[in-house]
């Protein structure tokens, strides 16, 4: 059997008294990885703020279970020590808190080499500077990616990790979102892919608009939130294809 | 509700204006262990390493002045008045004796103070560090203080100010005039580590020539009853820059009234003001005033306010403008803890109150200039313990 690393059932969630979220129901798997596709506003982002149990977003019914555990209404600190990391499609700015702080408070107790995962991701100039602060879109989101590497959650929570990137990030990022959840062909190649696959544990969500994020990384299965319900799960690439052609229109037939 | 009272004024009656000396100490390590924590809590190196000077005067008594630098001058104001006749055109010249109650006190009752003064061309290879040390109980320390910064000449001061650790009562009025000349650069950074019921009424006023720099730094992030200061600086000459910034905490029960005020006089000059206060308990009033009186001048103020518990945070950002052609701003900001940051640093891995720590030291954490880095240590320590008691 294969051991369910996320497990939401029939989850509604309100946001300033208005529910956002109607009835969701998602697994991820042990080591897969799965997209969320969705119109604006559909309530992908309140999916995953509540996910990991920010303020405001109030869950009325259903329940989450990671790793087996009933994190539903757990604070958020602990959930990200269980093991889930977020990157933020806009994280907010923290004077004076040096980027290299917070990349050393995301290694918890993990020994980890910050100027080295720097260098990894082109941030070394960033290590002293305030957290996102005048960050450009790429660089926030490679700074998010920096601050996860150190984490190693074994649930990665992407938003949007395309938007307002350029053409020059999103390799570096498609590439680090990979080394991130061991889906990457340029590690060192001493085993054969079938072990590489097999030894996987790392899984993910990944939240995107465009879809473009495909392009670069691969995915076990997509899924689409249309108006607070998940009303599609099969092969992320058909449904993009489908959403390409003929836009999120067709995700209202289907829940018809 | 927490309400601004004007009225923390102080009744100069009430204190003393005479002390008993206090004996000359040739070496700093030979200080008391009580008074040598005091010392260097607000900055003063007891070994005297990587500094080029120092004064420390205990209530009325200097009680050790020296210099280690050829063209740098450390010395008490009396001492620099019979060396130097010349000096009665600084004295009194920035600020008028009459100013204020505080000021006249200082006239008419003084007690010291140091002169410190770079010759031409001379640039400090470190600082030289000051204290003003109250330790009589009700005692007024009334000192005025000189600085010239001589053209061409880079000098840093690091002065503290503190009072001993039983101390219950006591009034400092510092009245200080600094004077930084064509081309010269002045770092002065001033620490303050009064006592809960200590009243403080510094009086600074600078001018700065053309070409001249001025970067002051205040922090005070321990108790103090009343604080009360707006010192003025005068940019009054070409491409004349000044940068204050400030770090100041209110404990509860603490009175702050912290400003500083930027007149810019000539084209080209710059000034900047940053300040960065946190209240908890106490009231801060964070003032800041930008005047521009020729066109082609840049001024920006930057007042940021946190309240953490409860307490009172009145920021008043000025700008004057009295021609056209100047570039002025500001940004004020006063409020709470953002939770959305909180929450953030949570989502890392790290509980609700290490999350507020860690965003409350970032805050005080301005990048401040020309700090030696035990100091900055030193700085991050107490700004550390700090804000676990405010929490």
């Amino acid at each position: 059997m294969v051991n369910n690393m996320l497990q939401i059932e029939e989850l509604r969630v309100e946001v300033g008294g208005k529910t956002i979220l109607k009835n969701v129901n998602m697994e991820i798997p042990e080591g897969e990885t799965h997209v969320l596709f969705g119109p604006n506003g559909s309530g992908k982002t309140s999916l995953m703020m509540t996910l990991m149990g920010f303020s405001g977003y109030n869950v009325t019914h259903g329940k989450i279970t990671f790793k087996g555990e009933d994190i539903t209404y757990m604070p958020i600190h602990e959930r990200a020590r269980l093991g889930i990391g977020v990157s933020f499609q806009r994280p907010p700015t923290i004077n004076g808190l040096k980027t290299r702080s917070i990349v050393e408070i995301s290694a918890g107790t993990r020994s980890v080499d910050v100027e080295e995962l720097a260098k990894q991701l082109n941030l070394s100039d960033f290590l002293d500077r305030d957290v996102n602060n005048n960050f450009s879109g790429g660089e926030i989101k490679r700074s998010e990616l920096l601050q996860l590497m150190a984490q190693q959650p074994d649930l990665v929570l992407l938003d949007e990790p395309e938007s307002g990137v350029d053409l020059e990030s999103i390799v570096l990022i498609g590439d680090t979102i990979n080394l991130l959840l061991r889906r990457g062909i340029k590690h060192p190649r001493e085993k054969p892919h079938r072990e590489i696959v097999s030894d996987r544990t790392k899984s993910a969500l990944v939240i995107t608009h465009t879809g473009h994020i495909l392009n670069y990384i691969t995915a076990d299965n997509g899924q689409v939130l249309y108006d607070g319900v998940l009303c599609c799960s099969r092969n992320a690439r058909e449904i993009l294809k489908w959403i390409r052609e003929y836009g999120y229109k067709e995700c209202v037939r289907c829940t018809l | 509700m927490y309400t601004i009272d004007d009225a923390r004024d102080v009744n100069l009656e009430n204190y003393k204006v005479d002390a008993e000396d206090h004996a000359y100490i040739d070496n700093l390590s030979q200080i008391k262990s009580t008074d040598a924590n005091q010392l260097l809590d607000v900055g003063v190196d007891t070994d005297e390493n990587d500094r080029v000077g120092s004064f420390i005067q205990k209530d009325k008594s200097v009680i050790h002045c020296k210099t280690m630098q050829d063209g740098i001058e450390v010395m008490s104001i009396s001492q620099a008045q019979e060396k130097h006749g010349w000096l009665s055109d600084y004295i009194w010249k920035n600020i008028s004796p009459d100013t204020d109650k505080f000021t006249s006190q200082a006239k008419k009752k003084p007690h010291e103070g140091y002169f410190i003064r770079s010759l031409p061309g001379v640039k400090t290879e470190h600082p030289v560090q000051s204290c003003l040390y109250i330790a009589k109980e009700g005692f007024s320390q009334n000192v005025h203080n000189v600085v010239i910064a001589e053209e061409g000449s880079e000098l840093h001061i690091i002065t503290g100010c503190a009072t001993a650790p039983h101390l219950v009562s006591g009034l400092h009025v510092g009245v200080s005039e600094f004077y930084v000349k064509k081309g010269a650069k002045l770092i002065f950074t001033m620490i303050h580590d009064w006592g809960e019921k200590i009243n403080v009424r510094p009086r600074t006023v600078t001018r700065v020539e053309e070409g001249g720099l001025i970067i002051s730094n205040y922090i005070s992030l321990r108790p103090v009853g009343s604080l009360q200061m707006y010192p003025t600086t005068y940019l009054n000459g070409k491409g004349a820059v000044a940068r204050f910034n400030s770090v100041l905490v209110a404990n509860k029960g603490d009175f702050l009234d912290v400003g500083s005020r930027i007149v810019l006089n000539a084209p080209d000059t710059r000034a900047e003001i940053i300040s960065r206060s946190i209240t908890s308990g106490g009231t801060i009033i964070a003032r800041g005033d930008l005047v521009g009186k020729v066109s082609g001048i840049k001024a920006h103020l930057e007042c940021k306010g946190l309240i953490l518990k409860d307490g009172l945070m009145h920021a008043i950002p000025e700008l004057r403008a009295y021609v056209p052609g100047v570039e002025m701003s500001h940004e004020a900001a006063v409020g709470k803890i953002d939770q959305r940051e909180i929450e953030y640093l949570m989502a890392r891995g790290i509980d609700e109150d290490e999350a507020i720590s860690t965003i409350v030291r970032g805050f005080l954490n301005v990048d401040i200039e020309g700090l030696p880095p035990g100091l900055k240590n030193k700085l991050e320590k107490i700004i550390s313990e700090t804000q676990k008691d405010m929490i």
